[in-house]
């Protein structure tokens, strides 16, 4: 809407000398300027408040913790994060973010291999039963998990796999989140197939097409996927719980729950400083690949 | 790709449908077989018929109170979400610097905002003394009870979701960033103001993403654990005690696979319904650009 101030069809624009339309119009485009930057920093401050204040009140003690809303400690601690990278359990928590690590690198591995696969056969190939598989395929995006996850746990009951991390990635292994899949397809489907075509005519096989051509082009599409379920991974809570049960296998979501119940409540700057740890790896691989991650999200968002 | 087999592609997608075999359709239909069944995990599953479900609708006062919860929840959540998600898109769809800073700030709390440690800090902000209670005394109000009102409860879960409303904003953006600039001028010279502008123009445009949103947003809030297990645990009086909590209990407390099997049954039959719903109503207000159009 900024375009209103060029607008070149009215017949009083094509006069020299601003016209009484013109200047209310840019003085109009100047007060909107305004306010949208106002309101979009306020709202901008509460939503991130909430991560100021956490990162701020963790350095802060006890004492202070009640006395003001403002997030900026005054004597600043670290006692917080010395007890709270103890934790309440025998184990540190350097146990916890290795533990975590032993779930996420297999599953963000496994995830994009197997997409790249299966992504590659639905955009590049024609095979029978192509149509209906992809309709599942959108089918299971919209499909909750709350379904099946009974079955699930009883199926990985019955190969032994309880307490074990294999239940929490070997299903990506089969590129089991049709998100993934999809996204890719939708990236692929974009890309021209001329040099692919042009790699075959030089007699290079269809898997050496896909790691030498395709893969590459693909890169920025791979990392948010990588990216995506990296997050998701030490977001999730449910298959943790519901899978790990010794306390020394724990990733980080499930250490922080306990650590937490087992804290004395008034113990805040320990309890807060654990939930930074907690947040640290997620919020690190974040603002790394932040570029890589906005672009990713902006090149789809200009297409179509 | 001309001189492969046509069964080469089914080679790459072979993964998918081993998995989507394994993990999901044999689940699916088992846990279908299940809901009819009674099983403890200690003696093999014994078939019941409909007694499940009789129990469920008859007489189990916790499912009546945790499907009210949850429908609350779920027409609470996701229309606030996503009326403020398109409220931000808008006002950020506008030719300014600095852009990509707010989106960025917009972006991180629904990136954190899933985990175990930002519903933890949820619970610190919302606690009798914690910043929000400090603020609303700075500013001279009552201190309020979060955690000790059913109503109240309920709705600092719906708030942390609508914090993090940057992913749905983010799609709504691209939608908007995509709407043909001529249209907006060719309406502003015929004089309409901007509200009439939205109305009239841009909504009718982005119908498609709004669709989308709703249903990813619904199916999601339908599935709520999170939360409610860390922030609420469920209460006050089971005021925040939604169906995936009651599943969770069921199934891996209670080792009660049968009955809760066909409580998650229930959950996605209405899951179903309200998509199958969502897309026949779609027909009549949703408007796809190039369909049976020129």
């Amino acid at each position: 809407m900024s375009t209103l101030t060029e607008i070149p069809l009215t017949p009083a624009a094509l006069s020299d000398a601003p016209t009484a339309l013109q200047i209310k119009l840019r003085k109009r485009a100047r007060f909107n300027a305004f306010v949208r930057y106002a309101l979009l920093t306020i709202v901008g401050f509460i939503m991130i408040y909430p991560l100021l204040w956490l990162i701020g009140a963790s350095f802060k003690t006890n004492g202070e913790m009640f006395s003001s809303a403002w997030f900026w400690p005054r004597n600043p601690t670290v006692q917080g994060y010395v007890d709270g990278w103890q934790t309440s359990t025998p184990y540190t928590f350097a146990t916890f973010f290795l533990n975590s690590m032993q779930i996420a690198i297999p599953k963000v591995i496994g995830t994009a291999i197997s997409s790249t696969l299966v992504a590659y056969g639905f955009a590049r190939f024609d095979f029978p039963g192509k149509k209906i598989l992809f309709a599942i395929l959108i089918a299971t995006l919209l499909l909750p998990d709350v379904v099946t996850r009974i079955p699930q746990y009883l199926l990985f009951r019955e190969l032994g796999w309880l307490d074990t991390y294999l239940p929490l990635f070997v299903p990506q292994w089969f590129a089991w989140e049709a998100f993934f899949v999809f996204m890719l397809v939708q990236f692929l489907r974009a890309i021209p197939r001329e040099m692919e075509e042009a790699a075959r005519v030089d007699g290079a096989n269809t898997l050496q097409t896909l790691i030498f051509i395709v893969v590459p082009m693909l890169m920025p599409a791979l990392v948010s996927v990588c990216l995506f379920q990296f997050m998701w991974t030490m977001n999730d809570f449910l298959g943790p719980l519901i899978y790990i049960s010794t306390v020394e296998k724990y990733p980080i979501s499930l250490a922080l729950k306990l650590s937490i119940d087992a804290t004395e409540a008034f113990n805040w700057n320990q309890i807060l400083a654990m939930t930074v740890l907690a947040l640290t790896p997620s919020l690190v691989v974040f603002f790394l690949a932040q570029k890589s991650f906005i672009e990713g999200i902006s090149t789809g968002g200009t297409k179509g | 790709m001309g001189g492969d087999s046509k069964y080469l592609g089914l080679w790459y997608v072979a993964p998918y449908g081993i998995g989507l075999i394994l993990f999901t359709a044999f689940p699916f239909i088992t846990s279908l077989y299940l809901s009819f069944t009674d099983y403890d995990l200690l003696s093999s599953p014994e078939w019941v018929g409909l007694k499940n479900y009789e129990k469920l609708f008859t007489r189990d006062r916790t499912f009546e109170k945790s499907l009210k919860v949850t429908l609350t929840y779920v027409f609470l959540t996701v229309p606030l979400k996503l009326t403020f998600a398109l409220f931000i898109a808008v006002v950020l769809n506008y030719r300014l610097r600095g852009i990509n800073l707010f989106r960025t700030a917009y972006y991180v709390p629904s990136i954190l905002g899933g985990s175990i440690a930002i519903a933890v800090l949820w619970r610190y902000i919302f606690a009798e003394v914690g910043l929000v209670n400090m603020i609303i005394t700075g500013l001279g109000g009552e201190p309020i009870n979060w955690f000790g009102e059913p109503g109240n409860a309920l709705f600092t879960i719906t708030l942390l979701r609508c914090w993090q409303f940057g992913s749905a904003m983010v799609i709504f953006l691209a939608a908007l960033q995509s709407v043909d600039r001529s249209l907006y001028e060719a309406a502003a010279i015929d004089g309409a103001t901007p509200w009439r502008i939205f109305r009239h123009i841009t909504l009718p445009l982005i119908t498609p993403v709004i669709f989308f949103n709703l249903i990813m947003q619904t199916v999601q809030a339908f599935q709520e654990f999170n939360g409610p297990y860390i922030i609420t645990q469920g209460g006050p009086l089971k005021s925040t005690y939604l169906l995936p909590l009651y599943i969770y209990d069921e199934a891996f407390k209670s080792f009660d696979m049968g009955y809760a099997s066909a409580i998650a049954w229930v959950l996605f039959t209405i899951i179903m319904v309200l998509t199958l719903v969502a897309f026949w109503s779609s027909k009549k207000w949703v408007y796809y650009a190039g369909d049976k159009r020129n």
